[in-house]
């Protein structure tokens, strides 16, 4: 990952009381996910753009759902490549790339591959998650080729 | 008793400015009652699809001044949602709750001087806590190209599709464009165009997405009777579907890989009752490209993972096999989601659409999908009432 200076600051995700336990998870070097006590089927922290953390199993549809440790561990299932400027800071970026990644436990979850160029992208490669600090008190997941 | 669409009215399209969503409603309702021979005093059911507009509320009917309404409702599926405003019309009508329902679709989010991507399809939230920012800290912006893009890429890894295949879709519809004086886009595009245009989210390029527009649609739906005595040849409507396979986020299924148009497709041909060899005209949703070769595959034209293969001899454009987004579609007439097939679907079955109008028209497949892929719907229309 190059180090850029951005003309503007790129967005910080802003933890709230819902979250706390996947930053606190992302600062601990641990990606947090959601897990069913009844049925112990992982699933990703929301279910699309906006929606609030998941509540609800996908698999049995019980109430009883937490946070919990994951692997860390995925495979490449489908990625993209980002030419549009939609934001100043991303300027120094373009193009970048957003993946779609399939954790061991199964769980799809929207990030970015970090630790290789794009021509060495390739739908199924194994992964494993780092994470990047974006400020004083905020890290995020990402995911690299694993060895 | 069965219900047909009586009046339909399209607004100028585009780079359309000093008008506001409600204005542009207001104006293709005005133009679908004239068309209809009715009154504004005759509405008595409005139905709005909701979308990305803040003024697309129940409220709209106060803008529009109508009163005494027996049905009234913001719906939303997402891009699939025209085709429901449909069936709740049509079911209103037939339970004799309302006679005469306005379906509307309208909206601004260009600015004048401004970009798509500084639109309101942006879709850059400033106040994002918790989880929900966690996409912008990833550069991930807009309310869909990147899932679109990430289906296509999926596809391509596992079926081989190309943008050769791709861009005889978005050739084929500008081709369409050029013959209807509603589409914003009219300029030839030649195969090398297609592929010169540039990456937006790469694979997806600039000529595999939809554009944005102001402006509006109106469409009335009355019984089929009382539309046989309005101006307009009655386009009626014979079959209705609807499917939401749902999206867990886990890897148990690919969604946009596999969409609801397989089921939303039979439902409607067999409300209808027809097969799909009967389909002479298709108006399929088109945000991309690629949506309308996923759900080619998925009606059953093609196997899953050969739509590439299906489109890449043209069939779907101008003198091809299976015409397909005969007014450009959303790609190159004018983006009111589900409305613009709809509109271009009731010209057809009408006859109406002079230089690209098909000789053969009986039965129109109109699809909505909305979400990423995740919604869709599937509506019959034909100038004919048929049975049942």
């Amino acid at each position: 990952m190059s180090a850029s200076i951005a003309t503007s600051a790129k967005p910080v995700p802003v933890p709230d009381e819902s979250s706390a336990p996947f930053f606190d998870g992302a600062l601990a070097d641990t990606l947090m996910l959601r897990r069913c006590r009844a049925c112990n089927t992982f699933m990703s922290p929301i279910a699309g753009i906006g929606a609030p953390v998941r509540s609800r199993c996908v698999a049995c549809f019980s109430g009883d759902v937490e946070w919990a440790p994951s692997s860390g561990r995925a495979a490449l299932y489908s990625f993209v490549i980002m030419h549009q400027l939609y934001d100043e800071a991303f300027a120094a970026d373009i193009p970048y790339n957003l993946a779609v990644v399939e954790t061991e436990e199964g769980v799809r979850l929207t990030s970015q591959v970090t630790g290789c160029p794009h021509e060495s992208l390739r739908i199924g490669m194994p992964l494993e998650v780092v994470f990047e600090r974006v400020s004083g008190t905020v890290a995020i997941p990402k995911f690299r080729p694993a060895p | 008793m069965s219900a047909a669409i009586a009046g339909l009215g399209i607004t100028e399209m585009g780079k359309v400015y000093g008008r506001t969503a409600s204005d542009f409603a207001g104006d293709a309702l005005a133009l679908a009652l004239d068309d209809a021979g009715l009154q504004a005093g005759d509405v008595d059911g409005l139905l709005i699809n909701g979308n990305q507009s803040a003024e697309m509320t129940p409220a709209l009917q106060f803008s529009l001044g109508l009163t005494d309404l027996t049905l009234v409702n913001v719906m939303s599926a997402f891009g699939s949602t025209a085709g429901t405003m449909l069936q709740y019309a049509a079911y209103a009508i037939a339970t004799g709750q309302a006679s005469v329902v306005a379906c509307l679709y309208a909206d601004a989010p260009l600015r004048e001087g401004g970009s798509i991507s500084q639109s309101g399809y942006n879709g850059r939230r400033f106040d994002a806590p918790g989880m929900a920012g966690l996409r912008f800290a990833y550069g991930d912006y807009g309310p869909a190209n990147s899932g679109y893009a990430m289906a296509l890429r999926r596809h391509m890894h596992l079926f081989g599709t190309d943008h050769e295949q791709l861009g005889t879709i978005a050739v084929g519809q500008r081709a369409w464009a050029q013959m209807n004086p509603h589409a914003q886009m009219r300029k030839a595009m030649s195969m090398d165009d297609y592929h010169a245009s540039r990456w937006v989210v790469e694979p997806l390029h600039l000529f595999d997405c939809c554009l944005v527009s102001n402006g509006g649609v109106a469409v009335i739906v009355t019984s089929a009777q009382r539309a046989r005595d309005l101006r307009q040849p009655p386009v009626h409507l014979r079959g209705f579907g609807q499917c939401a396979p749902g999206d867990t986020g886990r890897g148990d299924r690919d969604p946009g890989i596999h969409t609801g148009a397989t089921t939303a497709g039979a439902m409607a041909l067999r409300q209808a009752g027809i097969e799909l060899a009967d389909v002479d005209v298709l108006e399929l949703y088109d945000c991309y490209t690629y949506t309308v070769l996923v759900t080619l595959e998925d009606y059953g034209y093609c196997a899953k993972g050969e739509g590439g293969d299906f489109v890449a001899d043209g069939k779907l454009g101008p003198g091809g096999a299976l015409p397909c987004n005969t007014g450009g579609g959303q790609l190159s007439s004018y983006y009111m989601w589900g409305f613009t097939p709809l509109s271009e679907g009731v010209i057809q079955a009408r006859g109406q659409a002079g230089e690209r109008q098909l000789d053969k028209h009986d039965h129109v497949l109109v699809s909505g999908n909305g979400g990423v892929l995740t919604f869709h719907s599937t509506t019959i229309l034909s100038p004919h009432e048929g049975g049942a």
